[in-house]
Formats: C-alpha cells, structure tokens, sequence
C-alpha cells in the first residue's frame, strides 16, 4: 500500500494542456482568418467606391464639335474623402496622352477580355489603390478610347485594419480565455470522478471489501467492475480462509479434548517416573494445541465482528471489573494480584464480546509472563480519549521485536516455555482496530511490559 | 548631366531667387530684435491684415526676420510650384489650389497640433479663418431703391436699372484670380442663380478685376455700385472707414471659404515656420493676442446662420482638372464677356 506507485504524468495536465492548446491555435487562427477576411471586405470598400469616382469621371465623357468633353460631377472626388484624408490622384487619358490629370501616375495594362483593372502600385512615396477603366467614344468620323484612372492613399484603410485587427485579437484572447476556462472546469469535472471513486474506497474500513455501488460514469464502470470483482473475490478469499481456520481449529479442539481425557486418565495409572514425564509433557503440548485452537477461533470470530460490528452503550469498568473478577482463581494459584484503578462510570460506544476478548488476551499474557507474587495493575483513563492501561511486573517485551508483537502467531523471543499462539496481541490489535482506536506497546522504565488500548 | 540640371535648378532657386524677379503686390520685411534668421512668407493676404500677426510673433521670438511677400491667388501657386524652396509658409484664400499643393506633396506634415479635424487636411493644411464671400454695394446706388439681400433680388435690381449699372458692376476675373474661381465654381454648383447672374452681369459689361482691394476701391469711389464676391473680411475692414460701402451676405446661400496655411516641405526654416504656425492658429482660434486679430476667426463649420463653409475634401481638386477648368472657364466667357 505505501509503495510509490511510477508515475506516467497527469491526466489532468494533459486533459487540460490539450484542451488549452487547441483553443490557443483555434484563436489564432480565428485571428488570421477573421483579419483576412475583414481586410479583403474592406479593401473591396475602398475599391467599389474608387470604381465608382472613375466611373462617374468616364460617365461624363462626350464628344462635342470632335473634341472630348469631361465635365464630371464634383462628387466624383467628394466621395473619396476619408477620416484620414487620403491623398487622391487622377488622370484621364486619350489613346495614350494625357488630357489631364497627373502626369507619370502608373497607366496599369486593362486585360482585354476586362472593363478595368485594380492595383497597388507606388508613387510619389505613397503606396496607392489605384484603378484604371476605360470606354470606347464614337463621334462623326471619330473613335476613340478614354482611359480613366483614379487612385487613393490607404492611411484610411490602414487605420480601418488596425481597428479591426485590434478589435479581432482581443476577440480571439476572449475566445481563447473562455476556452481555457471552460477547460479548466471540463478537466477538473472528468477528473472529480475519478478522485471521488478514489475518496470513498480509501475512506473505507481495512476489512470493508463491498463492491462499490455509488453510480459512475460509462466509461469508469470496466474499471469499477473490474475492482469490484477484485474485491469481491479477495473477500470472498479472506472469508473462506477465516471459514477454514475455525472449521480447522473446532475440528482439532474435540479430539484433543479426548486425547488429554486420555492422557490425563493414563497418567493416574502408570508410575514409571519416565512414563509419567512423557505423559505430563503430552498434556503440556495438547494444552497449547487447544489453547492455539481456541485463539484460531477467537481470531475468526473477531476478524468477522469486526467486519460487522456492532457498537452498544457499554460501561467500561464494568466490563474490566467482571474480566477481573473471571480471571482472579488464575491468578490466585500463581500469587498474582490484580490493582484495578479506574474512575467510576466510563460509558463507551463498543462491542462487549470483541472488549473482553481482547481484554482477556492482554491480561493472560499479563498472567503469562507475570513472576509470582507480583501485581498486574489495571487503570482505566478517561479524559481526551479513553484508554485501559495494562502492566506487570514481567520481563517487558523484547525491545527489538516490540513493533512486530501484533502480527499473527509473532511471539517475543522470551516466550520460551510458555504456551501461546503468537495471536493474543493480534486479537486486542483487531480489536482496538475495530472500535477505531489503537494498542501501543511498551516496556516501563522500572521493569514490566505495558499495553494501552486506546480507544 | 541630369545633375548639373539639378544644381542648376538649385542654384537658380536659391541666388537668381524668383523672389527678385517677381512682380510683388507687396513686400515687406519685419524685423526682430535680434534677427538671425529668415522666415518667409508667401501670402494672398494683404499685409495690414497679416502685420499685428506678425508683429506679435516677433515679439514672442525677436530671432527671426519675416519676410512677407503678397501677390494673387493663382500667381502664388504657380510660384511656389516653382520654387517651394523659397518660401517656408504659405498662405492663401484659395482653398482649392492650396489643397492640391498639399495632395501634390508639398506641404509639410505637423503632427500634433491642436487643431479640429475638419479645419486641416493630412495635417499639412490649416484652415485659420472663416470668410464669407459677399455682395458689396455702394449705398449712393440704393439710396431710393431697396437694398438687394439675395442674388436673386439682384438680378432683379439690374434689371430694373440697366442703364444706371452699365459698367458699374464689379465681380473676380475667374481667369486671373484663384479665389474668385473657387467662389466662382462653388457658386455655380450650389445654384443655377449663378449663371443668370452673370448673364445679366455680362449684358451690363461688367467690370473684371483681379483682386477684392481693387474691387474695393472703385466701389468706394463710386466707379462701380456692386461688386459680387467680394472677400467679406477685406470689405469689412474697408467699412469701418467707409461710409458708403456696406456688405451684404447673400440670403439665399452663403459662400464661404477658409483661408489656409501650410509649411512648404522644402521650407528652409521648419521650426520657426511651426512656431509661427501655431502661433497664427492661436490667434485665430480666438485664444491669446486679441489685438492681433484683424481677419475673421475660425467658426464652427456650421454658424447659426446655416452658413456652410467650403469643406476642405478631394472634391476641391474637382474644377482644377484642366478639362472642368477649361469648360467652366468658356462657360464663364460666354455668360459675362459679351462684346
């Protein structure tokens, strides 16, 4: 579980850069485009309205007594006035002389199949929009070509184009910022999914293994199927070796019972000293059998209450003093006496058959390790939270193995010789687990473990 | 040898000075208290109008020497297209041909100046009067008749009398003088009157003259009884004087026309030319200097009076085209010369 799983980046990062990005390059290129489009709408304004001041210039022209007339309308120019006063050229041409007009203004060549033709061409150090049409005059014995021609300076333009650029790049940072944000929150909705499928299986229990039944989105259920099923079969695993271990151990139990019956009755016969310590130590290994047996149980019967505790008002010292007071005649053929301090009346919310059997292991193994004649003291605290403090006056746990006590069937290395399974500390372990709480283990500076079950 | 043209050109520019050869209305040289340099200006505009402007500069930059140079409208034009060198500032009632000086390219751009938007041109031309253009009549002539208020009342006035205005009626020879054909052509677009006008005016051969100070003067002598487009401000000065003369502002439509100022782009001396051009635009706009303020100011494009003024557009460049101008120029013959 602690392991640092390698990682392959952030699905959010990339979610969220990918969504960005391309919002980034879609409003730049929203930008050029729009800007493109905007300045060839404009241009063709500048040029219809050029087309139109020529053509209204060549729209005046007559033949009068053979010679050309052009008495065009003072609108002709009017029209080409703009905001920035954009300078305008003109001239008007017979077959190539200049009639009037300025002179050396660029004549472009009008493609014969056209009526005009449109340029931008320099002159005078001015970049000029420039327009050239043409008509065919016929007088008496006289035809003609009068060429038109009338250009304009782009500073109107120009400044039409920058508004709009302006205007069009602050669209696209518009567009590009609601993007993003929209991204953002697209990202961070996907990945809110899958951060609370991660919330409510890590909030659950150590032994809580039900399938997931809060409704997911589509494409998480394989996922979440998969998991249940992993789930569900782990459980189902656990269980059915939690199933097997007591179905083992009751099995075991009976028979020994019969054996020690067997045994017991057997030693009262013989009298050869040898056969009677063969006997004794038959005895001395069937108890720790059915001890290792009973524990097994115990262990099951936890390790399935706590999947599915249940939690009643109980009063605490009630229950220590009623373990006590079970356990005295033990205690009483080994010397050993019990100093219980506890303040009257501590209620908690708990399972009592789970308590005293936790209880019940510390203080055996209390008992175990005990010498005789010694005290095991009992002090039940209440205050920011509640703990029960068990100590004796033993040798204390082995202070290299005293993290690794709690694991099943681990023993102290100081065990020798006396019975146990090396599940007892397990067991109030599980427990204190259960109830939401924790078993410390420690030895006392004046000699003796300690074990406090907090709750 | 295309060089040696050039510095021909230059040299001839700047020592054989067409300044010298040219027959001047007036010339004058205002100097400051410590001259060092040399402004000059060419103007339409009479020098009494531009003295008080141009006193009041030098007292304000007593380093430069104005020299001052006046001839008519069109003859301005012909010489400072030949010698824009010569010349730093350029004045003229002319709107028309100086708007093409400044389409031309040889105005100067001055960025920055505070100055309305419909009042300069590619912030080269600066418009810094409003002027209208007027009849003006000798009030002996109308002492037993009404006073004519339009040109409609009076074509009917010469009618009436044709005998009494035989050569006594005044107006621009369009020919000679660029502002009498500016309001010469913006007359005849606004209205057919015009022409009638000159038709009557012709049939009483009218007298053509080159310049409104000369019109002036023979209405105030009694020569002539009318003048028609006369330049209002040049009139009204007169008037002050003159108890004979008053001004009438044609009720039917006003034409009236801004005096403009551009630098030249060859000017030799920019930066003073500045100077005085925001100093001339100063005074005109009605700020500082009341003294120096002998020509009309610059109104809103739009008076009370539904006056418009002659916009400073393209559309100017229009009757400048030597096909228009030599149409309107015969049209123009034939209505008022009939010999």
């Amino acid at each position: 579980m602690s392991s640092v799983l390698p990682l392959s980046g952030s699905l959010r990062n990339q979610l969220a850069v990918t969504l960005i990005g391309g919002a980034a390059i879609l409003a730049v290129l929203l930008f050029f485009v729009v800007r493109a489009y905007a300045a060839q709408v404009a241009q063709q304004g500048q040029d219809s309205i050029l087309v139109a001041s020529a053509a209204s210039i060549l729209d005046a022209a007559v033949i009068r007594n053979g010679q050309i007339e052009i008495d065009f309308p003072y609108s002709a120019f009017s029209i080409l006035n703009t905001p920035e006063d954009d300078r305008v050229f003109y001239a008007i041409h017979r077959d190539g002389t200049l009639l009037s007009g300025y002179q050396n203004l660029p004549q472009p060549h009008i493609q014969p199949q056209d009526t005009k033709t449109i340029v931008t061409e320099r002159f005078r150090d001015e970049t000029l929009r420039l327009i050239r049409i043409s008509r065919v005059l016929v007088g008496e014995n006289l035809r003609t070509e009068v060429f038109v021609t009338v250009a304009q300076t782009q500073d109107a333009l120009s400044v039409t184009l920058n508004t709009i650029s302006r205007t069009v790049a602050l669209f696209g940072l518009g567009f590009f910022v609601l993007s993003a944000l929209l991204s953002f929150w697209a990202t961070s909705k996907t990945i809110d999914q899958l951060t609370r499928l991660t919330t409510s299986i890590t909030r659950r229990g150590p032994q809580d293994l039900t399938p997931v039944d809060k409704p997911v989105p589509v494409e998480m259920v394989p996922l979440v199927t998969s998991l249940n099923t992993l789930m569900g079969r782990l459980d189902q695993s656990l269980k059915r070796s939690e199933d097997f271990i007591a179905e083992a151990a009751h099995r075991v139990r009976t028979p020994l019972a019969t054996v020690r019956a067997y045994a017991e009755a057997t030693l009262q016969r013989v009298s050869r000293e040898e056969n009677r310590q063969a006997l004794r130590s038959m005895v001395h290994a069937i108890d720790e059998s059915s001890r290792a047996a009973g524990q097994l149980l115990d262990h099951a019967m936890i390790t399935f209450r706590a999947d599915h505790i249940d939690l009643q008002e109980i009063d605490l010292v009630e229950q220590v003093r009623e373990m006590v007071r079970n356990l005295s005649p033990i205690a009483d053929m080994r010397d050993v006496t019990f100093d219980l301090k506890t303040d009257s009346d501590v209620s908690i919310a708990g399972d009592p058959i789970l308590l005293q059997n936790a209880m019940r292991n510390i203080i055996d193994n209390a008992l175990k390790y005990a010498p005789n004649d010694s005290v095991i003291s009992i002090t039940v605290q209440t205050g920011e939270t509640i703990s029960i403090t068990f100590q004796d006056q033993g040798p204390g746990f082995p202070a290299t193995q005293i993290g690794d006590l709690t694991k099943r069937f681990a023993r102290g290395s100081n065990a020798n010789g006396i019975i146990g399974s090396g599940l007892g500390l397990t067991i109030a372990q599980e427990v204190a687990t259960a109830h939401g709480g924790t078993l410390e283990l420690s030895n006392k500076p004046e000699g003796g473990a300690c074990v406090t079950f907090t709750f | 040898m295309r060089y040696f043209y050039l510095l021909a050109t230059v040299i001839f520019g700047l020592l054989a000075s067409p300044i010298m050869a040219v027959d001047w209305e007036d010339q004058r040289v205002f100097s400051g208290a410590s001259p060092s340099r040399v402004l000059r200006i060419l103007s339409s505009t009479d020098t009494a109008f531009f003295e008080p402007i141009i006193e009041s500069y030098l007292q304000d930059d007593p380093t430069v020497t104005v020299e001052y140079f006046v001839s008519s409208t069109s003859d301005l034009d012909t010489i400072f297209r030949q010698t824009p060198k010569a010349f730093d500032v350029v004045i003229s009632s002319a709107m028309d041909l100086q708007f093409k000086l400044t389409n031309d390219g040889y105005a100067m751009k001055v960025a920055n100046l505070p100055h309305p938007d419909w009042a300069q041109w590619q912030q080269s031309l600066f418009a810094f009067t409003t002027e209208p253009a007027a009849i003006v009549i000798n009030k002996n002539a109308f002492s037993a008749q009404p006073i004519p208020q339009s040109r409609q009342d009076l074509i009917l006035a010469l009618r009436a009398r044709p005998d009494f205005f035989r050569e006594r009626i005044g107006t621009y020879d369009v020919r000679k003088s660029g502002v009498g054909y500016l309001f010469a052509t913006q007359d005849a677009r606004l209205s057919e009157t015009y022409w009638r006008l000159m038709e009557v005016m012709g049939s009483l051969q009218a007298r053509l003259y080159c310049c409104s100070g000369d019109m002036i003067d023979d209405l105030e002598s009694g020569k002539i009884a009318v003048a028609y487009n006369v330049l209002g401000s040049y009139a009204a000065a007169r008037a002050k004087t003159s108890k004979t003369l008053e001004i009438i502002l044609p009720s039917d439509f006003p034409t009236t026309m801004m005096r403009t100022a551009l630098i030249s782009r060859a000017a030799q001396n920019p930066e003073k030319a500045k100077n005085f051009l925001r100093h001339l635009l100063t005074i005109q706009a009605g700020g500082a200097y009341e003294n120096a303020l002998t020509l009309p100011s610059l109104m809103s494009r739009q008076d009370p009076n539904g006056q418009s003024t002659i916009d400073l557009t393209p559309a100017l460049m229009t009757y400048l085209d030597d096909l228009k101008r030599a149409t309107f120029i015969q049209e123009w013959s034939n209505a008022i010369i009939q010999n």
